[in-house]
């Protein structure tokens, strides 16, 4: 793939056409040799209906029976957007889940729906229209379901940014073990109820502000004008499409995994294809998330520590899952995206995603390579394991922060200097000076009132300290931090006064010892 | 639209002259160009990159980054007593119309500079091959790209060790910018070439069973930043593209870069902030090498990659040692009849040379 026009991998585009004849009526399935074949999947393979469907089922299965992450009994969150691989993947759970099957999955699923309408420039109309639409969908489902609208961010309690450590588990032999205790615990169903609600009273403790809660439960939340308009006001203060979409991921991750410790799922599944993880892997890579790229694309992502994301739905591509939809009659729903009508060149992510179709409509291994590449990444830091003893984790995206020290031979260190040789040695603030000029990202403090610099910008300062390298560049073209909700700002100053306090006391600590969990963790 | 004053150090004793273009800072000339070598001179002292007593040969093609690196070296050699020897080592590929004039460039260069210069030549080093017969010959595959850029990769980084060796360097800097790391680490990832993605990321390699320690002090360089600083300093180089180029992929990249960067300025330092951090499994990283059975050079096969395709070339079969060039190999030999010669070679699959 060194040049335009070369082969990389099978024959191009142009040599395609001759190589593979249309033989018409006369083909037969590649895999039974006997059915009709309705369609060609990867170079040349027909496919009849029934042969179709039994692959893509067992692509699902082999997926989760891989992995053997998911424990029988356990409860299951599927998120569910209304687009055409999530719906396919709760086909496929309910597939799983039914009589029919042979082998039956042997977990609890729950849907969850994040109405984003609010910052997808829908009307409440037409929100009200399309929640109502997903949960004609969802009935016939008949999974318990969850509505939630992203305003509920301003609820949240700042708990869901505490990372609850999980103790390792034994992969094979516990997986078993669990299996085994599921079947004798299927002789004795009733008391199992009453546990699980025990257990989600519980978790209802945990978190102690949770004033949505039975809204949630009637499954009818409509959002207050209030936040709505909030939540508009945070989205519009944020300068670029590129952050804005970042920032709605993020808060949507937050309020999807609130939703999931709140009811007791441990699982949640998202509906990422093959082809979104290509694109995603390659924007996260131009997004300075290099650190974190097996987090986000891999099988499963473990940052959270008790709540699991999933991704089941990886071995699809788009095409695949596009026409096993449309020959089984899956049900999709269409709702705007935040990008949605923006112009290509408006956001990393669109820019990204055209570049990618594109260039696998001309080398048809593009998405593959890539996604095949992505496999190779490990949930490591680079050099090895060098552990402290808590990682500290990004406030935002709650990675581990992979930050260099500003002095370091990195791209890192290299901004820092460039903003460091940009400060004037004058005093700031020199009569006859301009200040702020329009460009510069970071309003400066003399531009911002009566106000000394150091009360405005401490905050700013130590807020950005506790980000990653990507959501630092995220958070430069998010100018103010007040529109931000508040469970976010809450989380900042606690980790802050925490820091200040450690510090503080400090010198009068004895060195602890090597074991210990300074935190109490 | 007025002229903003400097934001720099001078404290806006001088209008700016131009606006930075990752940070958006509008600065003067002087603070500009201070600014510039300062940065330069970290990436060398927290890198450690060039010990005093260095003799260091740069690589010189007469375009924008090999000048600038060369001019920043001498600057900073001169105020900081660095304690380098400096000399340049260009690579004629035996390209006509193009390397001719970028040569001419190099010799006025040196000139002005004062710096001793060593040409080595494709056809001396490789038994009479210049780019220009290479690319004859492998246009004579028909349907097939001629890979120019893939030979020409590769023998330059091997011409370019050879002329350090000749000059008695102990070390060798190329002028790679943020930019062509960032383009690199995304073409490796569209190749899914794990090997190197799990290399890459450093500012250079250590030099290993015998090569020379490399390295990029213009790593973290933006390309616009080059061509102003080259623009302030008055330096005279050579901005023509090869004859070849429009032919490469990183074309496509590069235009991708381009996108990107408007819609995020510091998307390139981003993309080598991801470079550094990529973590791959230890099976994808590449076996320790071992030296070319032919030339004694560092190869990660039993021959090093440019043996490989010059062998190749010397059997008429330009795509031998390119990419999954075997694969195809197996369908096209029958027609030509000669599958059996290539069977005891080793898989060169995978090999293509980024650079």
């Amino acid at each position: 793939m060194c040049q335009v026009g070369e082969d990389y991998g099978g024959p191009g585009p142009a040599e395609l056409q001759p190589k593979l004849p249309w033989r018409g009526c006369e083909q037969k399935c590649m895999k039974c040799k006997e059915g009709l074949p309705v369609l060609i999947i990867r170079a040349g393979d027909a496919f009849c209906k029934d042969c179709f469907k039994a692959y893509y089922i067992h692509k699902f299965r082999a997926m989760l029976g891989k992995n053997r992450l998911i424990f029988p009994g356990e409860k299951v969150l599927l998120a569910w957007s209304g687009g055409p691989s999530s719906s396919s993947m709760i086909w496929q759970v309910q597939e799983g889940l039914s009589r029919e099957s042979a082998k039956r999955l042997r977990f609890v699923p729950g849907v969850i729906y994040v109405d984003e309408g609010a910052v997808c420039g829908q009307s409440l109309e037409e929100r009200a229209k399309t929640v109502a639409e997903m949960k004609l969908i969802l009935q016939t489902v008949g999974f318990p379901y969850h509505i939630v609208s992203l305003e509920e961010v301003f609820n949240l309690p700042a708990s869901v940014l505490q990372p609850v450590s999980q103790g390792p588990q034994g992969p094979e032999n516990t997986y078993k073990e669990a299996v085994d205790g599921f079947i004798q615990q299927q002789q004795r169903l009733p008391e199992e109820g009453g546990q699980e609600a025990a257990l989600s009273d519980e978790l209802r403790r945990l978190s102690t502000r949770d004033p949505v809660g039975p809204e949630e439960a009637a499954g009818d939340s409509l959002p207050r004008p209030a936040q709505s308009t909030a939540l508009t006001t945070l989205f519009s203060s944020v300068k670029t499409l590129t952050a804005k979409e970042e920032l709605l991921q993020t808060l949507r991750a937050h309020l999807i995994l609130h939703t999931a410790r709140l009811h007791g799922y441990s699982k949640v599944m998202l509906g990422d294809s093959c082809t979104r993880l290509a694109i995603k892997l390659m924007t996260n890579l131009a997004l300075g998330r290099g650190a974190f790229l097996a987090w986000d694309t891999g099988f499963s992502d473990d940052r959270h520590g008790d709540v699991v994301l999933l991704r089941p739905m990886r071995d699809y591509t788009l095409k695949e899952i596009a026409f096993y939809n449309r020959m089984f009659g899956v049900p999709s729903v269409f709702t705007p995206a935040i990008d949605t009508k923006a112009p290509e060149k408006a956001s990393i992510h669109r820019l990204m995603e055209s570049f990618i179709l594109r260039l696998q409509a001309q080398f048809p291994s593009t998405i593959s390579t890539v996604y095949r590449t992505s496999e190779k990444l490990v949930k490591a830091p680079r050099n090895g394991g060098a552990a402290g003893p808590v990682p500290t984790r990004c406030l935002l995206c709650m990675c581990t922060l992979d930050i260099d020290s500003a002095d370091s031979a990195t791209a890192f260190g290299a901004q820092t200097l460039e903003h460091l040789s940009q400060k004037p040695t004058p005093p700031p603030g020199a009569p006859g000076r301009p200040c702020c000029t329009r460009g510069t990202e970071l309003p400066r403090a003399c531009c911002r009132g009566p106000q000394p610099a150091s009360q405005r910008e401490e905050p700013r300062a130590s807020f950005i300290e506790q980000l990653c390298y990507s959501c630092r560049v995220n958070m430069k073209d998010v100018p103010f931090l007040e529109p931000l909700p508040p469970y976010i700002l809450t989380e900042a100053q606690c980790r802050r006064q925490r820091a200040w306090v450690k510090q503080e006391i400090q010198e009068f600590l004895f060195e602890e010892s090597e074991g210990e969990d300074p935190d109490g963790n | 639209m007025p002229v903003p004053r400097c934001s720099g150090p001078c404290g806006g004793a001088r209008p700016a002259a131009l606006r930075r273009p990752r940070t958006g800072g509008a600065v003067c000339r002087t603070c500009f160009c201070s600014a510039f070598e300062a940065e330069v001179l970290s990436t060398l002292q927290t890198g450690r990159l060039l010990p005093p007593g260095a003799v260091v040969a740069v690589g010189a093609s007469g375009g924008k980054d090999s000048t600038v690196l060369a001019h920043v070296l001498q600057v900073l050699d001169a105020r900081h007593a660095l304690g380098l020897d400096l000399r340049l080592v260009a690579v004629d590929e035996g390209i006509g119309g193009y390397r001719d004039a970028a040569l001419a460039a190099v010799r006025r260069q040196a000139a002005r500079w004062q710096l001793p210069l060593t040409v080595v030549a494709y056809a001396e080093l490789f038994g009479g091959w210049t780019m220009d017969e290479v690319a004859r010959r492998a246009a004579q595959e028909p349907g097939r790209a001629r890979a120019c850029c893939t030979f020409c990769g590769v023998l330059r980084r091997r011409a370019l060790e050879e002329g350090a060796q000749r000059v008695g360097a102990t070390h060798i800097v190329t002028g790679h910018n943020a930019d062509d790391m960032a383009e690199t680490v995304l073409m490796n990832f569209l190749r899914g070439d794990a090997g190197r993605l799990a290399r890459g990321g450093t500012l250079g390699s250590p030099g290993e069973g015998g090569a020379l320690p490399r390295c990029r002090p213009l790593q973290f360089a933006s390309q616009k930043e080059i061509v102003l600083y080259a623009h302030f300093q008055e330096l005279d180089y050579f901005s023509e593209e090869c004859v070849y180029a429009p032919e490469a992929f990183r074309g496509h990249v590069r235009d991708l870069l381009k996108a990107l960067e408007a819609a995020r300025p510091s998307v390139v330092l981003d993309l080598v902030h991801s470079a550094e951090r990529l973590a791959l499994a230890p099976a994808a990283r590449p076996p320790p090498p071992g030296a070319c059975i032919r030339c004694g050079a560092l190869a990660s096969r039993s021959l090093c990659q440019a043996c490989a395709l010059l062998d190749g070339l010397n059997r008429g079969r330009p795509r031998l040692a390119i990419g999954k060039g075997r694969k195809g190999l197996g369908e096209e030999g029958e027609r030509e009849g000669c599958t059996s010669k290539t069977r005891g070679r080793p898989t060169l699959a995978g090999a293509i040379q980024a650079f």
